[in-house]
């Protein structure tokens, strides 16, 4: 049981902060997908050396 | 500030706006017409992004809208406060300040074309960049409080949204982008004028020179007609386009026809007509407007897939 009841200013912040929180979290997740399927691309691809392997 | 001075104040505090008073200067509703639009210019491109690539484009695409919304709100908030529509928005509720809400404009728009430029290409970044400066400066600042035919220009800047996505597919502009974003530009000015008929006292209150201030209701009847006639001609023409086909046909015949119908009634009716019965006819129009522009992007997505399928044409040959 907490001491002194919470003010609608606290919940209000902490609801700003959550919602940031989670977009920004959303942000990382697509910057890393993003990167994925950056280089995951055909054209991102290293060419190999001519004869390599052969 | 102590706790005793927290809970003195029983109203949102200007500074204090919480998670949703910020998404709110976004202008969500908006925004959704933006995705929309954007999303059928991205999937309706001969070229197919990674669907990573293309959820990203959308999300900044969105976010660079909402981020003109929010500096739109930013000037706007003087005559916000006027207007019986808009006086519960953030600012003139005193929930967020302007200072605030230019900065997270400012600041989402300058991010939201360098992600834009990263995840997809410069064109698309560019169009964008351009979009935001189009609606803020050109219209929010320039044109709205000065022109009558504001509404007529800065229909512009609703109508890049598809052809960024077409931009962030394709990375170049077409005629079959250029012919999308037309579609909007001609239907905005029926679409507002509708509203601005049964929003009346409003935008009087608020000195923003609408066409029903400026040249009268009978004036903006006329235009409504006007403007839908040439709507008509164009959206029903692009289906012989490259975007066009049967089922694009159909529904531009449908909706044309019922948009038509409606800009007739309002030209017809006189004030005391409409006062009568409360604008019915006027507000029907402005509903079917908004599934109008829904109806013909869902068909152009329709073509596009059929188009996809092999399917493009369905015996209309030569229309691709």
């Amino acid at each position: 049981m907490s001491f002194r009841e919470e003010h609608e200013l606290h919940k209000r912040r902490f609801g700003r902060n959550l919602g940031l929180g989670l977009v920004l979290a959303g942000f990382v997740a697509l910057v890393f997908g993003l990167t994925i399927a950056k280089v995951s691309n055909e054209d991102f691809r290293v060419p190999t050396q001519q004869g390599e392997g052969s | 500030m102590s706790d005793a001075s927290l809970h003195q104040a029983s109203t949102a505090q200007p500074g204090e706006g919480g998670f949703g008073d910020f998404f709110a200067l976004l202008k969500p509703r908006v925004m959704v017409l933006v995705v929309f639009t954007a999303l059928v210019g991205l999937l309706a491109a001969p070229v197919a992004l990674h669907p990573v690539e293309a959820l990203a484009a959308i999300l900044f695409i969105a976010a660079g809208g909402g981020a003109a919304g929010a500096l739109n709100m930013w000037w706007e908030s003087d005559i916000d406060a006027l207007m019986r529509r808009t006086r519960r928005r953030p600012i003139p509720a005193g929930r967020v300040t302007r200072d605030e809400a230019f900065a997270f404009g400012i600041t989402l728009a300058a991010f939201s074309v360098v992600m834009l430029w990263l995840a997809t290409n410069a064109l698309a970044a560019a169009i964008l960049a351009f979009t935001i400066f189009f609606y803020v400066v050109i219209y929010t600042v320039g044109l709205k409080r000065w022109t009558p035919q504001n509404i007529v220009i800065g229909g512009a800047a609703g109508a890049f949204p598809p052809m960024i996505g077409w931009a962030a597919a394709t990375g170049s502009v077409s005629i079959e982008s250029v012919l999308m974003f037309a579609l909007i530009f001609m239907w905005t000015p029926p679409h507002f004028w509708a509203l601005a008929l049964f929003m009346r006292g409003d935008y009087d209150q608020a000195g923003v020179p609408m066409l029903t201030v400026t040249h009268g209701r009978k004036s903006t009847r006329r235009h409504i007609l006007v403007y839908t006639v040439l709507l008509a001609v164009m959206a029903v023409g692009a289906a012989f386009t490259g975007i066009g086909g049967p089922v694009y046909l159909i529904v531009a015949l449908v909706f044309n026809a019922l948009f038509l119908r409606d800009a007739v009634a309002i030209w017809r009716r006189d004030e005391d007509m409409a006062e009568a019965d409360d604008y019915r006819v006027e507000k029907r129009a402005f509903r079917l407007s908004l599934w109008y522009l829904f109806a013909h992007f869902t068909a152009i997505l329709a073509e596009a897939a059929l188009a996809g399928l092999g399917l493009g044409g369905l015996g209309f040959g030569g229309w691709a």
